[in-house]
């Protein structure tokens, strides 16, 4: 489990755990309940190398698609399978076995730039 | 991500406070406040295939025809060859003068000389207008009735049970049949009708009699499975079975052959609205009709995804969903006649990359009705 306290958010709702030099990332609960059913899931491949606030996968409800945005740049160096074998992770478990991928970070810095939960709570939930 | 948020100045069915209490998430729906799901899309969808859900439809409209040239003047408005016997409805077209549909519809007879259409509820004003303009020489009168009528449609394998309970005499209506039953201190019409590809039926009533019907359906629901479902699953079930959603699927620049639905046209029922037209249209030939796709990987196509037979675009589609039943992409399309027949390799672009597909002629599962 990825801990929501200990993480920090987008205001695009997907969040980033750090864990030394790599990062978790994923999508917020308040996000999953509002996507609900994610039916599919596009991710990108290891070695991709992402942006911070740029498109870099795809979330499919059954009535719409939604990007993910990149909460902090650098590479990716691994990727949950098993979502897009089984896109109900991402509603059932945000923080935990629906993560999306990691991130070798390439500027730490941006992540102490994100908000943090309690921050992101009163963003989210109006 | 990005999340749609409903904005307030929307039409809201009698049930509107109910729904939300129930925990429906609103959205705009051509001008109608309505929830778009209550528990989850893919629980309710489930819900209609193995037991059985409510859908709020009171948004749709209702008009009464009645009076002696009532049958000749449904006869006229509509393409197919409708039931004059009551306790009987016909689906079918309503075309204008060019062929091109003006709406779906299924219009009972409730009396030799009455007669309740049910309409679409974003054409609900159009049709009334359409069908004054056309009763001139005939001894009809027209009733918009849509503001006074509610309707919930209760689907599933599990719905003949639970109607049964409350309306006894309904389980002797066969499909598309309609009986006025006692409800409320007024009547509600039961009619063996829906759009899930279950069984199921669709009762329409005063917005109070809507409310308590609603009410005794949840007290009573429970053990036969019943839940709360929203626009969504009903967008999922429909298309999964083959029906046509007015609006997106087809609209005044399509005729029923090109929407796949050569089937409701009688041209030898004798002459009504758009005949000729048709006629004509139907000699030129036609080059796209309504077609079936079925993706063969994962993925999602929407409304407006290109398919491609290799490098020529054949068309784009106008629905298009995961189907849950099925676990796969679906969606269909005004495709050119190379797609015509199912099991066709072809390739739909979403997202900008091109996924394998197959047509499918038809329904996209065997429907229980």
């Amino acid at each position: 489990m990825y801990d929501e306290k200990a993480c920090k958010f987008m205001k695009s709702h997907e969040w980033a755990f750090a864990e030394g030099e790599v990062a978790a990332v994923g999508i917020s609960d308040y996000a999953q309940k509002e996507i609900s059913d994610v039916v599919f899931v596009e991710l990108p491949k290891v070695g991709a190398k992402v942006e911070q606030g740029k498109p870099c996968a795809v979330i499919e409800s059954v009535k719409a698609a939604a990007d993910f945005f990149a909460p902090v740049s650098g590479e990716v160096v691994e990727v949950n399978d098993a979502i897009v074998d089984n896109p109900a992770l991402v509603n059932q478990s945000p923080h935990g076995d629906g993560w999306f991928f990691k991130i070798r970070t390439s500027k730490p810095a941006e992540l102490a730039a994100l908000m943090d939960f309690a921050t992101y709570q009163k963003t989210a939930s109006h | 991500m990005l999340f749609i948020m409903s904005n307030s100045s929307l039409k809201r069915t009698p049930l509107f406070d109910t729904l939300v209490r129930a925990g429906g998430r609103m959205v705009d729906f051509h001008g109608w406040e309505m929830p778009v799901q209550f528990s989850g899309i893919l629980a309710e969808h489930q819900a209609v295939r193995t037991a059985c859900g409510v859908f709020d439809v009171s948004h749709m409209g209702q008009v009464f025809i009645s009076g002696p040239d009532a049958h000749r003047f449904v006869e006229r408005v509509n393409c197919n060859r409708m039931s004059a016997e009551p306790g009987k409805g016909t689906y079918a077209h309503i075309l204008a003068e060019d062929g091109g549909i003006l709406d779906d519809a299924i219009t009972f007879c409730l009396a030799p000389e009455r007669f309740l259409a049910v309409v679409n509820a974003a054409t609900a004003d159009k049709d009334f207008a359409w069908f004054q303009r056309q009763s001139a020489g005939f001894d009809v009168e027209l009733d918009h009735a849509s503001d006074r009528y509610g309707m919930l449609a209760v689907q599933g394998p599990n719905a003949p049970a639970l109607v049964g309970e409350i309306f006894p005499a309904a389980l002797a209506l066969p499909r598309f049949g309609i009986v006025e039953l006692p409800w409320a201190g007024e009547t509600a019409f039961v009619m063996r009708t829906g759009y899930t590809g279950e069984d199921g039926f669709e009762v329409a009533a005063s917005p109070a009699g809507t409310l308590a019907f609603w009410d005794v359906l949840l007290a009573r629901g429970g053990r036969h499975g019943l839940v709360p479902c929203g626009l969504g699953s009903r967008d999922t079930l429909r298309l999964e079975s083959g029906y046509l959603l007015y609006g997106a699927d087809a609209d005044e620049t399509r005729t029923p052959y090109e929407a796949n639905c050569g089937w409701v046209v009688k041209l030898q029922k004798g002459d009504f609205v758009g005949r000729e037209a048709l006629v004509r249209r139907k000699e030129a030939g036609f080059k796209e009709k309504l077609t079936g796709v079925r993706l063969l990987g994962r993925g999602v196509p929407r409304h407006g995804c290109a398919v491609w037979l290799g490098d020529r675009k054949l068309g784009e589609l106008c629905s298009a969903t995961f189907a849950p039943s099925l676990g796969t992409g679906i969606g269909v399309g005004y495709l050119a006649p190379d797609a015509w027949e199912g099991g066709i390799r072809v390739e739909i672009e979403i997202h900008g990359k091109k996924a394998v597909a197959e047509t499918v002629r038809g329904s996209f599962r065997k429907n229980s009705v």
